[in-house]
């Protein structure tokens, strides 16, 4: 179960299963990837998936951020949840990368996590996220 | 120079306060230092042998007199009254305490500056040529691109734990002076069918693993850029190693899969990045360049210089060159003293420099990836006037691009890294050549020291590198003749086994005579090196 979690739908409890087990397998609508694992694998299968679980096996190890971006880019709109070693500081990076949930190993101070993901009112660059990066502030639309 | 708008203030406030509030969970044991090592190193915090250095960016090294005179005022204020100008074309602080960290920021925000991103497995400050705007080669200033870059590429949710550290320089001329094909990224800004584009290198470095970027595309539009960029490190996000920090950099996975295949990745994540629409517009383009434009430089000048004092006419010979404006110059400011730490300027002598810029260079000052400083629009007329100034405060040596203008790391001194001191090196080089005439006749000569395998004294890319390692406990220097991190890029070779502190100072000056006694006319060392080869060399230092 997720921790922390920014979505509006129910919880979705069915055990992720491995992104061999998923390919293997029609009906699961959970699955975990690896930070080996290549989030490309599960393109042609976003319309069943729920849930999908990134693991972030240390905390310098920053492939997920990649996987979580790639999966909403192809349109993926089901729960995405970072798992391991996140830590607070991380978590606003990746809610901008597509993360929508969160499972830490070790307990995130709320407090502290509010204020960091109020912190910052503007960004530079377009992401998963809604954020308009500043370029778009300072001249509407692209033009 | 670029003015940051409300945008630009909010963000480098917004992390001040970050900062901030890292610092105060850290001091109160709320975050281990494992943990909080990523977040300091983030923003240019590293703890060495004796304290915390603090490295503050310097945008592809542009900086206004009032920027200037702040890292005079924090080096007085918080460190030991002076800073150290980096290869990447920063200024560091070696004593600075990690409570004062977050007042620091927040006295370099009120004058546009920060340290994002000055270290830590992110994208790091961009470095561009330290003649941008003023070279009378260049295509047109890169300095636009490399602010859009740094825009781009502050805070990158996806690319601020990357393998490694990744470096990224543009240039926009042929003489390579920002040694742009040993970065992670090299970027050139090339003209097609009337447009700039950039032809996009990668993976090149120096480190334990020399390499030279290989060209991946030879251009990128505009439209295309910051899409490119993010497919390029995308690629290495993906699948750079992170089983080893020794084999993470992006030249090891270009090397290991190799150029073309890395290619037809990024191309192939390129193709989804492009839809997305994170290119900004040509507008967000104009609107920084127009923050680049010319100074207001005065038509009509004479191009004559006084040249009856004859020290003057030694400096302005070497340190003075052309400016792409009738009656201006460039002038270089040597922070290589004989004697004295490279790289190294007193709080005093930052002022100076600063009010030098102020009063004779429209407000604008370089760093050099060389660690000189340079004013890129003086006026020919007031070049004696500059020359007095610098001479008063000791900043006058007329050494640039000779055998004394080492580049050298911290090395042992402070460096937590360091197998072998570079500084004391660097200084014994320097006084054994200190007659300039005997400078002068050797030319051009670019002598680099590292005080460890991580390479950051740059020396596998001098025409004579130096590496010190630990050898049982003991210093010992590895010597290396033939690399050049200029258009003629290249990587040094070793000469044979190390030396002594002492032993090396011999074997360079047995190289220089070698070099003097073989050279053709207007042979540099590099040159006669690259002609003759090693032998000649090694058996004058090992016969």
């Amino acid at each position: 179960m997720a921790e922390l979690r920014y979505r509006d739908d129910a919880a979705h409890d069915e055990p992720a299963v491995t992104l061999d087990a998923f390919l293997g397998q029609s009906n699961a609508t959970a699955v975990r990837l690896e930070s080996s694992d290549d989030a490309r694998a599960l393109l042609p299968h976003l319309d069943r998936l729920s849930l999908v679980e990134v693991s972030f096996p240390k905390f310098r190890d920053g492939r997920g951020y990649s996987a979580g971006r790639i999966l909403r880019e192809a349109g993926y709109t089901g729960e995405l949840r970072a798992q391991g070693d996140v830590l607070v500081d991380q978590i606003p990076l990746m809610r901008r990368c597509g993360f929508d949930s969160f499972a830490p190993e070790a307990p995130v101070d709320e407090a502290v996590l509010a204020a960091s993901l109020a912190r910052y009112d503007h960004v530079y660059q377009g992401a998963a996220d809604a954020a308009e990066p500043v370029w778009k502030k300072r001249h509407g639309q692209r033009g | 120079m670029y003015k940051y708008d409300e945008y630009d203030h909010s963000i480098v406030a917004a992390r001040v306060e970050e900062f901030r509030d890292q610092v105060n969970r850290r001091l109160a044991g709320q975050i281990t230092e494992d943990q909080f090592k990523p977040l300091r190193l983030m923003n240019g915090l590293y703890l060495q042998l004796h304290a915390y250095m603090l490295r503050v960016a310097v945008p592809y090294g542009t900086l206004n007199a009032t920027q200037m005179r702040m890292l005079a005022h924090i080096a007085r204020k918080y460190d030991r009254d002076y800073g150290h100008f980096t290869t990447r074309q920063n200024i560091q602080y070696n004593w600075i305490k990690l409570e004062d960290a977050p007042d620091i920021l927040a006295e370099l925000a009120t004058v546009e500056m920060h340290a994002i991103q000055t270290s830590g497995n992110c994208i790091r400050n961009i470095s561009s040529d330290q003649y941008a705007g003023a070279a009378a080669d260049e295509l047109t200033d890169p300095r636009p691109w490399a602010e859009l870059l740094r825009q781009w590429s502050t805070f990158h949710p996806e690319f601020s734990y990357l393998p490694r550290k990744f470096k990224i320089a543009v240039i926009a001329a042929d003489e390579d002076r920002a040694a742009m094909r040993l970065h992670d990224i090299g970027l050139q800004i090339v003209e097609r069918d009337g447009q700039h584009g950039v032809a996009v290198y990668v993976g090149g470095g120096m480190g334990r693993t020399p390499m030279i970027a290989p060209l991946i595309k030879d251009f990128v539009p505009f439209d295309d850029f910051v899409s490119y960029m993010e497919a390029c490190l995308r690629v290495y996000n993906r699948y750079g190693r992170r089983d080893n920090m020794y084999k993470a950099r992006i030249k090891i996975l270009v090397h290991e899969i190799g150029a073309d295949k890395y290619r037809q990745e990024v191309e192939a994540e390129f193709a989804q990045v492009k839809k997305l629409g994170i290119d900004p517009p040509r507008a967000e383009f104009d609107r920084i360049a127009a923050q680049f434009v010319d100074p207001a430089f005065e038509a009509g000048l004479s191009d004559e210089i006084d040249r009856s004092d004859p020290d003057f006419a030694v400096w302005l010979d070497q340190q003075v060159v052309a400016h792409k404006q009738p009656g201006y110059a460039i002038v270089n400011i040597s922070l290589k003293p004989i004697g004295g730490i490279p790289g190294d300027a007193s709080s005093a002598q930052i002022d100076v420099m600063a009010d030098l810029a102020e009063r004779y260079s429209f407000d604008e000052l370089r760093v050099t990836h060389a660690q000189n400083i340079v004013l890129p629009h003086v006026r020919k007329a007031d070049l004696y006037a500059v020359w007095q100034t610098l001479r008063e405060a000791e900043l006058a040596d007329a050494n640039l691009d000779l055998i004394s203008d080492i580049i050298a790391c911290p090395g042992l001194d402070y460096c937590s890294l360091a197998n072998a001191r570079s500084i004391p090196v660097a200084q014994k080089i320097a006084t054994r050549f200190a007659d300039l005439g005997r400078q002068r006749e050797l030319g051009e000569l670019k002598l680099k020291i590292s005080g460890c395998i991580n390479a950051c004294g740059h020396h596998h890319a001098g025409h004579i590198g130096i590496l010190g390692v630990d050898r049982k406990g003991v210093e010992n220097y590895q010597l290396s003749f033939g690399g050049s991190g200029a258009e003629d890029v290249s990587l040094a070779q070793i000469t044979g086994p190390g030396f002594s502190e002492d032993g090396v100072v011999d074997a360079v000056e047995k190289a220089t005579n070698v070099y003097l006694a073989q050279r053709t006319q207007g042979e540099r060392f590099v040159d006669t090196y690259r002609r003759i080869g090693m032998a000649p060399f090694k058996e004058a230092i090992y016969g």
